[in-house]
């Protein structure tokens, strides 16, 4: 692949056709198999996906029978299809009467590591998130993955402040993670000492999430109340 | 056009060679980055064992079957497209069969294409030997690239998490060593191992060197 | 969610997540070229600017198949492409820097198969990084790679001259250096107040 050395004797003209027909070859088998593997999986792929999606999302709406999927646009909404920005899309969870239990939503932001990925749900009626789940990390085991355990951290989530302002823009406070014990308002997140660096990171991706979607779910409440039926 | 022809016999060796004498972690010193990142639990290191194990046959019965074909010159392209193909498939194959194990090993199951165990193999072995001795040797090495990644996988899950393959093994009051879990804890592990191995070898070495020593010696 | 500073992606790549310390990134030409400075020197500078390349290349070629909806050719184009940057690299080296090549030798063509230089490609298709961040991304990794390179290297040279045992010669001593240095890395966490 490398020539280093000159070379002593003239070099034999390197045959064209054969290397031609060689790769040609090679590219044809490689080009079968991947096609062929990526057709064959993709609907256990997509399958995988859902069900994850759905376990998630009946963890944070623990009360919701049947649940669909939107995409919450500044101007309405519309089913979700596989291609819909996935930033967009929310979850409604409805009970047995169809009623709406709440809305779920994702949210991801820099950790330690890497991306923390978190699942919300915003209760309409109390206008503030009461559930939340971790769905992807990789925090530093032993430090940062206490943010899964600690019964602390997850009261912060049962009733946090999730009110849009007056001019339905945004939320009207920032949610946002403070240093542990220093919590005194209902839309601060207190930290875990010793994680601050991932309860920092929940905080943020709740936050950039709720100020996008949370002021676009109360103005467009009636029509996602209405989508199951 | 195809490399000197030196091709051997089939023989038990030939498979038992890629499991422990020419241990293509402990010995030779390579995929060393799939051995250090995936082991931090017992799981994940019997998959990503299975997963560069796929592969490597795969890749090398194809290198082996095309050896005469393949020229010289485009040898290195042809394999590592070859490789590439192969790892495309088995990403997809994770992704069907678990999201838990594919999120759990993440990057790094591209990343067996850069492995240079396959590539080594295919450069060294399988473009010289028949199909049948490639596949062999190729499921040997393979194992023992499996078994290497478990020796790690175990020490480090149950010393780090007191569980293996999630199961909890250790008693309740164990703290476990979060180190082992940790980048660091990788290095130490391994170095162990190499440690231990290196141990046994030079002791081996020894007895061996004592004994032509006392046949020289004695009558 | 790729709204980093490009001074954190930069901090990031170099200290916190370093690639060969914390994400085990290109292990093998750090176990095996940290012998002596000089060398480590070369090979991080080499491999640093095959990365820049590769990274440019992949992000190129990223946009081009979201375009034609073919993604899942990215691994194999990826892995063709970072072979002919090694490939680049080389003719650029040899026809600028004779003695730099004859000093690098064999090591040169095995940069393709250094996982870092793959990683990158992939990781920064994951975090969607937009042009300047992946540049950035790229020389932050290199500049990484051959701070890991150049402190091993540092430490080896002084070792080779004290009593170490027999049986941890090698590779078991340089593992086990590394997993001290590794550990020292982690102090940087939080460095830089954790981005956006």
């Amino acid at each position: 692949m490398s020539a280093e050395a000159p070379v002593q004797a003239p070099v034999q003209a390197v045959p064209f056709l054969p290397m031609i027909r060689t790769l040609g070859l090679v590219s044809l088998i490689c080009g079968f198999a991947v096609t062929f593997a990526y057709q064959w999986t993709k609907p256990y792929v997509e399958e995988n996906q859902r069900i994850t999606t759905e376990r998630a999302v009946r963890a944070v709406l623990p009360g919701a029978v049947t649940q669909r999927a939107f995409v919450l646009g500044k101007d309405g909404i519309s089913p979700a299809a596989a291609d819909s920005p996935a930033e967009d899309v929310v979850y409604v969870g409805f009970d047995a009467a169809g009623k709406i239990v709440g809305i779920a939503a994702r949210g991801a932001s820099r950790g330690y590591a890497d991306l923390v990925h978190i699942m919300f749900s915003y209760d309409p009626a109390c206008e503030c998130i009461n559930a939340l789940k971790v769905t992807k990390m990789n925090e530093t085991p032993g430090l940062g993955d206490t943010v899964l355990k600690d019964p602390d951290f997850k009261r912060n989530f049962e009733a946090l402040d999730a009110r849009v302002n007056a001019e339905g823009t945004a939320l009207a406070n920032r949610i946002v993670t403070v240093k542990h014990g220093t919590k005194r308002e209902a839309w601060q997140i207190d930290a875990i000492s010793g994680s601050t660096v991932t309860s920092k990171a929940i905080g943020r991706g709740l936050d950039q999430s709720a100020q996008r979607l949370v002021p676009r779910m109360q103005r467009h409440l009636a029509e996602l109340e209405r989508g199951g039926r | 056009m195809s490399l000197v022809n030196k091709e051997e016999p089939l023989t038990l060796d030939t498979f038992v060679r890629g499991v422990w004498r020419e241990n293509p972690v402990f010995v030779t010193l390579l995929g060393m980055c799939p051995t250090l990142a995936v082991t931090n639990s017992a799981t994940n290191a019997i998959s990503m064992g299975l997963a560069t194990t796929f592969v490597l046959i795969c890749s090398n019965v194809l290198v082996s079957m095309l050896r005469k074909v393949i020229p010289k010159e485009v040898r290195i392209a042809a394999y590592i497209v070859l490789i590439a193909s192969f790892v495309t498939v088995v990403d997809y194959a994770i992704q069907a069969i678990s999201l838990e194990v594919y999120e759990a090993l993440g990057a790094f199951i591209q990343l067996i294409v850069v492995n240079c165990i396959i590539l080594g193999r295919a450069e060294a072995y399988a473009s010289r030997q028949t199909v049948v001795n490639t596949a062999v040797n190729s499921i040997g090495t393979g194992i023992g690239f499996t078994l290497a990644l478990l020796c790690l996988g175990v020490v480090r899950e149950v010393l780090g998490a007191g569980t293996l393959f999630s199961v909890r093994i250790l008693p309740d009051q164990f703290q476990p060593w979060v180190l082992m879990l940790l980048p660091a804890g990788g290095f130490f592990v391994l170095a162990g191992w190499l440690l231990l191995i290196d141990f046994m070898n030079v002791r081996k070495e020894r007895r061996a060197l004592e004994q032509q020593g006392a046949t020289v010696h004695g009558q | 969610m790729a709204n980093e500073s490009l001074g954190f992606i930069f901090l990031n790549a170099l200290l916190i997540n370093n690639f060969v310390l914390a994400m085990f990134l290109g292990i093998c030409p750090f176990l095996g070229v940290s012998a002596k400075k000089d060398t480590a020197l070369n090979m991080g500078i080499a491999t640093t600017f095959v990365m820049f390349v590769s990274s440019m290349c992949a992000f190129g070629l990223n946009w081009l198949l979201v375009k034609l909806g073919i993604e899942f050719l990215r691994l194999i184009s990826y892995i063709v492409v970072i072979a002919s940057a090694v490939q680049l690299v080389e003719m650029i080296i040899k026809k600028y820097s004779p003695a730099l090549f004859r000093a690098l030798g064999i090591y040169l063509p095995l940069i393709t198969t250094n996982c870092a230089v793959l990683g990158i490609a992939v990781f920064q298709t994951a975090k969607n990084y937009d042009l300047a961040q992946s540049a950035v991304y790229s020389v932050g990794a290199g500049a990484g790679f051959t701070l890991a390179l150049m402190l091993m290297a540092g430490l080896r040279e002084k070792l080779a001259l004290a009593d170490v045992p027999s049986v941890a010669r090698g590779a078991g001593m340089t593992l086990m250096l590394a997993g001290l240095l590794s550990l020292a890395f982690m102090g940087f966490a939080g460095l830089g107040g954790g981005g956006d």
